[in-house]
C-alpha cells in the first residue's frame, strides 16, 4: 500500500527532481538548440537561449561537406552486424546453459563474464598488428568481427537471465506431449523469449552504436563509424560549433530514443544481473 | 532431469561461443606477452630481438608510467565518488512521489546514450570554453573570472565530463534497486517514531549496500581504460597531465609504434583491472544459481 503523503513533500520533491533533472539534460538540450543557430549566433556573448534566427542550414552543410550519412550507414552496419552475430552465437550457447546446465555450466559463465573485464588496450597491439597483416583496418568487417567479440559476454549474460526465467514445466509439459526439440523451441520456447530477446538486441546495438575504442584505433575513413566522424570535429580547423552540434545531434538522437524503451532492461544488462 | 540427448546438444550448441570466447582470449593475449619480451618497433622491424623483462623495467620505471598511474587513480577515485556521492540523493529523489516521473528518469537517463566523442566535444567547446562557453557566462554573472579549463584544470575538466556520462548508470542502478525494499518494513520504522534520517541510516542504506558495491566494481572497469574522451580532447596534455594508462598505452603502440613497450604496458593494464575483476567476479558469482 502507498504511505500517505502531504502535498507540500509531493511539490518539493517534485520541484527538486525536475530541477536536477534539467540540470543534467542541460547539455543534451543547449546541443540541440546550438545546432539551430547561425555559426555566429553559436559563439554569442551572453548567449542566446531561444530568441535566435533559427535555421537547419548546418544540417543540410553537415551532409554536404562530409557525407554524414556515409558514416551513419557505416553505424548501421558496423552495430546491427556486430549485434546479430553476436545473438546467432549467443542464443544456442544461453539456451543450452538455461536449460539444460552441467556441474561447470557456474564456471563457464563466470568465465565469459571475465573475459569482458580484459582491458582493450591490453590487446591493442597485437589486434592492430593482426588487422594491419590481413587488410582489415577501416573495414567494416573487422570493426563488425572486434565489436561482437567485445560484446559476445553480454549478449550471452543478459539472454541467460532471461532464459532462466521462463518456467521448467512448460518444456517438459511439451515434451511428454511427444514434441521435438526443434519443435519445442519454434512454438514453446520463442513467443515467452522474444521480449527478452529484443531487450538484448537493443542493448547490445546501443553499446555497438557508442563503442569508441575500437573504432577509434581501426578506422580513418571508409569504415568510419558516427564516432569516429564526430571525432574529426576535434581538430582546431573544423571547429564550428552550430555544425558540430548538429552533427551530434544527428548522431546520438537515434540512440537515445532506443534507449529510452531499453532502459529498464539496461540494468540487468549492465550489472550482469546482479541488480534487477 | 535433462535427457542424454539434451546433454549432448546442449554441449554442442555452447561450443561456438566458448571456442570464439576462449580464442579471443588467449591469441591476443598470447601476442602481447610474446611482443613484451622484444625489442620490437614498427619503425624499424629489422631491429627485433628478444630482450627478456627489459620492457617492463623500462615502462615501470618511466617516469610517465607513475604520472599515468597516478591520473588513473585520481580519475577512476574522483568519477566514483562523484557518481556516488550525487547518484544516491538523486535516486532517493527520485524514489519520492514525484509529478512527471518517468520524464524526469528520461531526462537523467539520456547522458549515459551519448557517445563518447559527442559528449567530450559538447562539454569542450559549448560548456567549457573559456571565453564564449555557457559555464564562463554563469561564471561571469556571478562575478567569477571564468578559467580556461583545458589548459588550468585539465584532469578536472575531464572528470567532469566522464563523471556526467556515468552518473545516469549510478542512479538508474541504485533507483532500481531502491525500488525493491520492503516498504513495510519502513512504514513500521516511521510507526514507532524513527526519524527520516535514522530510517535512512538503517533501513536504506544497507539495502544500498549492495548495489552500491555492483556500481563500483563495474564502473571501475570501464572507467580504468577511458580513451576517447581523452582522445578528443586533451590528448592526454597538457604534458602529461591527463595521460592515463590507456591513453600512454595507445600513445607508445600507434603514436610511437614501440610495439614491445607497449605490450609490456598493457599487461600491466590487464594486471591491474584483474585485480578489480576479481572481486566483482565473486559478487556476481555469489548470487548465481545454476
Amino acid at each position: 500500500m502507498a504511505r500517505k503523503v502531504t502535498s507540500r513533500r509531493v511539490w518539493v520533491s517534485t520541484a527538486a527532481a525536475w530541477f536536477f533533472g534539467f540540470l543534467i539534460f542541460l547539455p543534451i538540450l543547449w546541443m540541440v538548440l546550438t545546432s539551430f543557430k547561425t555559426e555566429l549566433d553559436a559563439f554569442a556573448m551572453p548567449p542566446k537561449f531561444l530568441w535566435f534566427h533559427w535555421t537547419t542550414e548546418n544540417y543540410a552543410t553537415v551532409q554536404e561537406r562530409s557525407d554524414y550519412f556515409h558514416h551513419a550507414l557505416n553505424s548501421l552496419i558496423v552495430a546491427g552486424g556486430s549485434t546479430l552475430i553476436a545473438m546467432l552465437i549467443a542464443v544456442p550457447a544461453a539456451w543450452s546453459m538455461a536449460f539444460a546446465p552441467t556441474k561447470r555450466t557456474k564456471d563457464v559463465l563466470l568465465w565469459m563474464l571475465s573475459t569482458k573485464m580484459m582491458p582493450p588496450v591490453g590487446v591493442l597491439v597485437p589486434i592492430y598488428l593482426i588487422y594491419r597483416d590481413f587488410g582489415l583496418l577501416d573495414t567494416r568487417a573487422g570493426l563488425v568481427f572486434i565489436l561482437c567479440l567485445g560484446n559476445l559476454p553480454i549478449v550471452i549474460w543478459m539472454l541467460f537471465t532471461y532464459f532462466k526465467e521462463i518456467p521448467k514445466d512448460i518444456l517438459e509439459a511439451a515434451r511428454m506431449d511427444g514434441a521435438t526439440i526443434g519443435r519445442e523451441l519454434i512454438y514453446v520456447l520463442a513467443p515467452m523469449a522474444i521480449p527478452g530477446l529484443a531487450s538484448t538486441l537493443l542493448l547490445n546495438f546501443i553499446l555497438a552504436w557508442n563503442e569508441a575504442f575500437w573504432t577509434l584505433n581501426l578506422s580513418t575513413l571508409d569504415a568510419a563509424p558516427l564516432t569516429v566522424f564526430i571525432a574529426s570535429y576535434s581538430s582546431p580547423e573544423g571547429l564550428f560549433w552550430a555544425k558540430l552540434s548538429a552533427a551530434s545531434t544527428l548522431a546520438i538522437a537515434p540512440i537515445i530514443i532506443l534507449g529510452w524503451f531499453t532502459q529498464r532492461q539496461l540494468v540487468r544488462g549492465l550489472t550482469f544481473g546482479a541488480v534487477k | 532431469m535433462a535427457t542424454q540427448q539434451t546433454q549432448v546438444l546442449g554441449r554442442a550448441l555452447l561450443t561456438p561461443a566458448v571456442a570464439l570466447l576462449f580464442i579471443w582470449m588467449i591469441v591476443p593475449l598470447a601476442m602481447t606477452i610474446y611482443f613484451s619480451t622484444l625489442h620490437y618497433t614498427l619503425l624499424d622491424a629489422e631491429s627485433e630481438r628478444f630482450v627478456g623483462l627489459e620492457n617492463f623495467r623500462y615502462f615501470l620505471t618511466d617516469p610517465a608510467f607513475l604520472t599515468s598511474l597516478q591520473n588513473t587513480l585520481v580519475l577512476v577515485g574522483s568519477i566514483l565518488a562523484i557518481t556516488i556521492l550525487l547518484g544516491t540523493p538523486l535516486a532517493l529523489l527520485l524514489d519520492q512521489p514525484v509529478i512527471g516521473r518517468s520524464a524526469v528518469r528520461l531526462m537523467v537517463i539520456a547522458p549515459f546514450f551519448v557517445m563518447p566523442t559527442v559528449s567530450a566535444l559538447v562539454w569542450k567547446n559549448l560548456l567549457m570554453h573559456p571565453v564564449s562557453g555557457l559555464f564562463a557566462w554563469i561564471g561571469t554573472s556571478f562575478g567569477l573570472t571564468p578559467i580556461d579549463w583545458f589548459t588550468d584544470a585539465p584532469l578536472l575538466a575531464v572528470i567532469l565530463i566522464v563523471s556526467w556520462e556515468w552518473l545516469p548508470f549510478a542512479t538508474l542502478i541504485l533507483l532500481t534497486a531502491l525500488q525493491s525494499q520492503d516498504e513495510e518494513q519502513k512504514e513500521a520504522a516511521e510507526m514507532d517514531g524513527a526519524s527520516a534520517f535514522s530510517t535512512f541510516i538503517y533501513l536504506t542504506l544497507p539495502h544500498l549496500a549492495r548495489p552500491i558495491t555492483v556500481v563500483i566494481l563495474i564502473e571501475t572497469i570501464f572507467l580504468l581504460t577511458v580513451f576517447a574522451e581523452i582522445f578528443v580532447t586533451t590528448g592526454g596534455g597538457p604534458g602529461l597531465q591527463t595521460t592515463n594508462i590507456a591513453f600512454l598505452i595507445y600513445a607508445q603502440a600507434l603514436i610511437q609504434f614501440d610495439v614491445g613497450n607497449a605490450s609490456a604496458g598493457g599487461l600491466v593494464a590487464v594486471v591491474i583491472a584483474n585485480i578489480v575483476a576479481f572481486f566483482l567476479v565473486r559478487v556476481i558469482g555469489r548470487n548465481l544459481e545454476t
